[in-house]
């Protein structure tokens, strides 16, 4: 069986056992209706995020003043706010993680292959990069970048591939000793060929499991930058900045922050079940198994 | 079996282990009857799958959460079946004791020697500081280990595999057991450690009266050391016996073919080695029957459809097949 | 043993080395400077305070100026509050620092790891699934949101303990920790757990486990004194970085709760381009990183004795 085969065989068992993985799935759905409810929602409210409400400032949530969780101290409506936010929110998490699963595989699959000396100095640099606090880089890009969105996503996503990196490498060595990839360097294909045609169809399950559990840590650190005042700029919204308006309104209007804390918190909590539950699903043998299995 | 000697330390019944669903059941002993006498060495023969290591964690109730057990066993006329977790923890390492095949993996190598053998001084026999050290290293000594005191501050890492399998029979005999079950203690040992540890094995069976239950596949461990043998296969019990009549004269197709695979020291060098036809399945994969007769070179029709039961044939010499060798 | 330290400390060093150039050219590559922004001075006034600062030489004689100062342990001056140096703002702010993660560190543990013990012990039964859940929420859940919460519950709604740390006249007591601590441990206490209850499985399925059971130890006397030692390692592995990230004060939960801590000075030295204040904690974080590390390193040779080559 060629790689891809074998990864598509691996695929079936998996998709079956997440699918009776109950936390998964419920999480799965609840991602599922917050990317609905973000995508479409903005058109079935009936005010925009940056209409004022001048009548109503500081209202609580109620059901029939219109505004259905209450509005912040501009007059602004909570419920819309929270859905243009949550599709910043998202959308960081969705590019963010692209990127990071773009230079961490790259860079992981490259040096797990080709190991020895090479492999060496690279996994040094990830240890080095490693010590260098997080935060501190963040900051100081945004910093250098301004707070352009588009420039934040990349700049999280250039911070988070080093997780991802680590693990890809780790498959890539155990791979790169398999019968298959010492079959194919016997005919001659090349290092490049190897890589792209054996190697990386077969982490496609890693890499899946950990880029799941990678949106939520770039949402998170978009949401932290943005609590800090460094993220998305006005008119633009995300759900740290609601966050961070919220607890700063917290004695007057604790609606501005329970609801896009839960929110926040709900989708994370979400991402990280299903996050662990593919884990599960591809990696059966794990001897912490969550389900008796 | 011996009706006027002493009475039997164990007495297994009837022993069934199966995994799995009822309907599609993997069964991995399949109607075990034996009995173990004191100071006396048993060894239970057989190739893997035959189902000999569960017998063995089905007697120290180490059997996997999915298994199930049938039958009885009765240690010192009372009986293991009911035991729970606690009750069991009572009788490991105070009645009955193991060693297992892999000394590496025994031993914690986490702690030193001395501190896992007193835990087990303190645990089972309430004793403490000087006097619990004295005992340590007179079981050290006893299983044949010199410089006990340096042993006791030792990891196991630092010793060799007979070593350590040594220490694993001395932490086995501390809480003085009357059975001990012994599973393929030698496989993981080199030629002239394992004849050093077989010998430990029946010196101290005899001088302690402890009785050992020797599981092998080799039946070159078996001669130098049991009194008696245990030939299983499928699950089952095909032959029993003294070691010398079995060795003189085995009765069943499958020990004769055992006996004959094995080279001797007195099997011309050069000339064929004779073997068994075929392969033992696993288990669960069971044919009908008897487990034997697709590899049988004596097998009749009924042997494919019915199981021989085991009859006596002499005071100690039992056998369960339909057209044994000659007697 | 001191040899191990000796080497460490050795290899420690490029470490740093590269830690410190990287914020520094990191730092200055950040467009703007310390006196630019709102302050409009004369551009005389502006030169002079260049000049008494150094910032107006070379890029590269200021790293060189900057190392001189490290290796006399002077981090220099901070250009946000001319008065002080970096030195004495972060050892001013480290003690309330220290105290907050210290806690924070002593109840993660204290919690987290009984905890995944507990989890991994009756694995797969509700009490495990009911820990895991707890914990998962616990990682999941930011802390700049937790913090606000626990504010909101604790001291607005029920008014049982204070909202600010510090109070004036009578400093950080023990009430006015309590939210903040538990703030900052909870996704501590959830890492703990999920590591510990992991790796105790693991440890669990060992064969001198199973051994030690068939010698008739209590299921306790297994779990404590066999299982819990190895099991620790992953755990220490992670705690390592964990308690330096720790001691260096948590951003949010300092701002929140108003905490004079080295965080805060963190943030606003990187929006202030406060250079050498940045430079300052950098440093101190990382010297906290490689300590701990070292830390770690002995601690699994305390573990594990195979590791103890003579």
């Amino acid at each position: 069986m060629s790689a891809t085969q074998v990864a598509a065989t691996h695929w079936k068992g998996a998709l079956t056992r997440l699918a009776e993985n109950r936390a998964a799935m419920t999480a799965a759905v609840m991602l599922v209706l917050v990317c609905l409810a973000v995508l479409v929602g903005p058109w079935l409210v009936s005010t925009t995020s940056q209409a004022v409400d001048w009548d109503q400032i500081s209202t609580p949530p109620s059901l029939h003043s219109g505004h259905l969780l209450g509005t912040d101290a501009n007059g602004r409506d909570l419920l819309a706010r929270m859905l243009m936010g949550g599709r910043v929110s998202l959308a960081v998490g969705l590019v963010a993680t692209l990127v990071s699963v773009l230079i961490g595989v790259i860079y992981g699959a490259t040096a797990g292959y080709l190991g020895g000396r090479v492999d060496q100095l690279m996994m040094r640099a990830v240890d080095v990069l490693y010590a260098l606090p997080f935060l501190f880089l963040v900051i100081l890009l945004t910093v250098y970048f301004g707070r352009h969105i588009m420039l934040i996503f990349l700049a999280i996503g250039a911070i988070n591939w080093l997780d991802m990196s680590r693990i890809v490498r780790g498959q890539a060595m155990s791979l790169r000793h398999q019968e298959f990839v010492l079959a194919a360097q016997a005919t001659g294909v090349s290092s490049a060929g190897i890589l792209l045609r054996h190697i990386l169809p077969n982490l496609t399950g890693i890499v899946v499991v950990y880029a799941t559990l990678t949106v939520p840590q770039v949402i998170l650190a978009e949401s932290f930058l943005s609590f800090l005042g460094l993220g998305v700029q006005e008119p633009l919204t995300s759900w740290g900045s609601l966050i961070s308006e919220g607890s700063r309104e917290m004695e007057n209007a604790p609606w501005m922050l329970v609801y896009p804390g839960l929110v926040l918190g709900l989708t994370l909590l979400c991402l990280n079940f299903l996050g662990d539950g593919l884990r599960d699903a591809l990696d059966p043998m794990r001897s912490d198994r969550r389900d008796g299995a | 079996m011996n009706s006027a000697g002493p009475a039997p330390v164990l007495r297994v019944t009837g022993l069934q282990v199966s995994y799995g669903p009822a309907n599609r059941s993997t069964d991995a002993v399949r109607g075990l009857d034996f009995e173990l006498y004191p100071g006396e060495v048993l060894a239970v023969v057989g190739e893997s799958g035959s189902g000999k290591s569960q017998t063995a964690l089905a007697l120290l109730g180490l059997l996997g959460p999915g298994a199930r057990r049938r039958g009885s066993m009765l240690l010192e006329e009372q009986s293991l079946d009911e035991l729970d977790e606690a009750g069991w923890t009572r009788v490991r390492g105070r009645r009955i004791g193991l060693v297992s095949q892999d000394p590496g993996q025994a031993l914690n190598p986490y702690l030193s020697i001395g501190k896992q053998m007193l835990e087990m001084l303190r645990s089972h026999q309430g004793l403490r500081g000087g006097e619990a050290s004295g005992q340590a290293e007179s079981m050290l000594r006893a299983v044949g280990l010199t410089d006990a005191p340096v042993l006791l501050g030792k990891y196991p890492h630092e010793l060799s595999g007979g070593m350590q399998q040594r220490v694993v029979m001395a932490l086995a005999l501390l809480g003085k057991p009357v059975v001990l079950v012994a599973d393929e203690p030698t496989t993981a040992l080199d030629v002239t450690t394992q004849s050093q540890v077989l010998a430990l094995i029946a010196t101290l069976a005899r001088q302690s009266g402890t009785a050992v239950l020797l599981i092998t596949h080799d039946l070159a461990v078996v001669r130098g050391v049991a009194d008696r043998v245990l030939v299983m296969y499928g699950g089952r019990v095909l032959e029993q016996g003294r070691t010398e009549e079995l060795f003189a004269a085995a009765v069943h197709p499958y020990t004769a073919g055992l006996m004959a695979c094995a080279p001797g020291l007195d099997s011309t060098p050069g000339s064929a080695l004779p073997s068994l036809q075929g392969q033992a399945p696993g288990a669960g994969d069971w044919p009908q029957g008897c487990p034997f007769h697709p590899r049988c070179p004596r097998r009749l029709e009924k042997c494919e459809t019915s199981m021989p039961a085991l009859e006596q044939i002499s005071a100690s010499h039992w056998r369960a097949c339909f057209n044994p060798e000659a007697e | 043993m001191p040899g191990l330290v000796f080497k460490r400390f050795l290899s420690a060093i490029p470490t740093l080395l590269v830690l410190v150039t990287a914020a520094f050219f990191l730092m200055r590559a950040v467009p703007g400077g310390p006196f630019a922004g709102e302050r409009n001075l004369p551009p005389q006034v502006e030169q002079n305070l260049l000049a008494a600062y150094h910032l107006d030489e070379s890029l590269g004689r200021q790293y060189l100026r900057y190392l001189g100062g490290l290796f006399h342990g002077d981090l220099g001056p901070s250009f946000q509050y001319p008065d002080y140096d970096v030195a004495e703002l972060i050892a001013a702010g480290l003690p309330y620092s220290l105290q907050l993660g210290g806690l924070a560190f002593l109840l993660a543990l204290a919690l987290g790891i009984p905890a995944g013990v507990v989890a991994a012990r009756r694995a797969n039964t509700w009490v495990d699934a009911g820990i895991m859940g707890v914990s998962l929420v616990g990682i999941s859940v930011p802390n700049f949101v937790v913090a606000p919460l626990l504010v909101l519950v604790f001291a607005i709604y029920l008014d049982w303990l204070p909202a600010m740390a510090v109070e004036a006249g009578s400093g950080m007591g023990l009430r006015n920790m309590v939210l903040p601590v538990i703030a900052l441990a909870l996704p501590q206490i959830a890492y703990i757990a999920r590591i510990t209850r992991s790796s105790m499985l693991e440890v669990l399925n060992a064969g001198y486990i199973t051994m030690a059971r068939a010698r008739g130890l209590s299921p306790r006397r297994v779990l404590w004194g066999h299982a819990l030692r190895p099991a620790l390692l992953p755990v220490v592995s992670y705690v390592g970085p964990a308690a330096a990230a720790l001691l260096t004060g948590s951003v949010v939960v300092e701002t929140i709760f108003g905490i004079p801590g080295i965080g805060r000075y963190f943030i606003q030295g990187a929006v202030n381009r406060d250079y050498t204040l940045v430079m300052g904690v950098v440093v101190f974080y990382g010297v906290l990183i490689i300590a701990f590390n070292l830390v770690v390193d002995i601690s699994y040779r305390l573990i594990d004795p195979r590791l103890r080559r003579a």
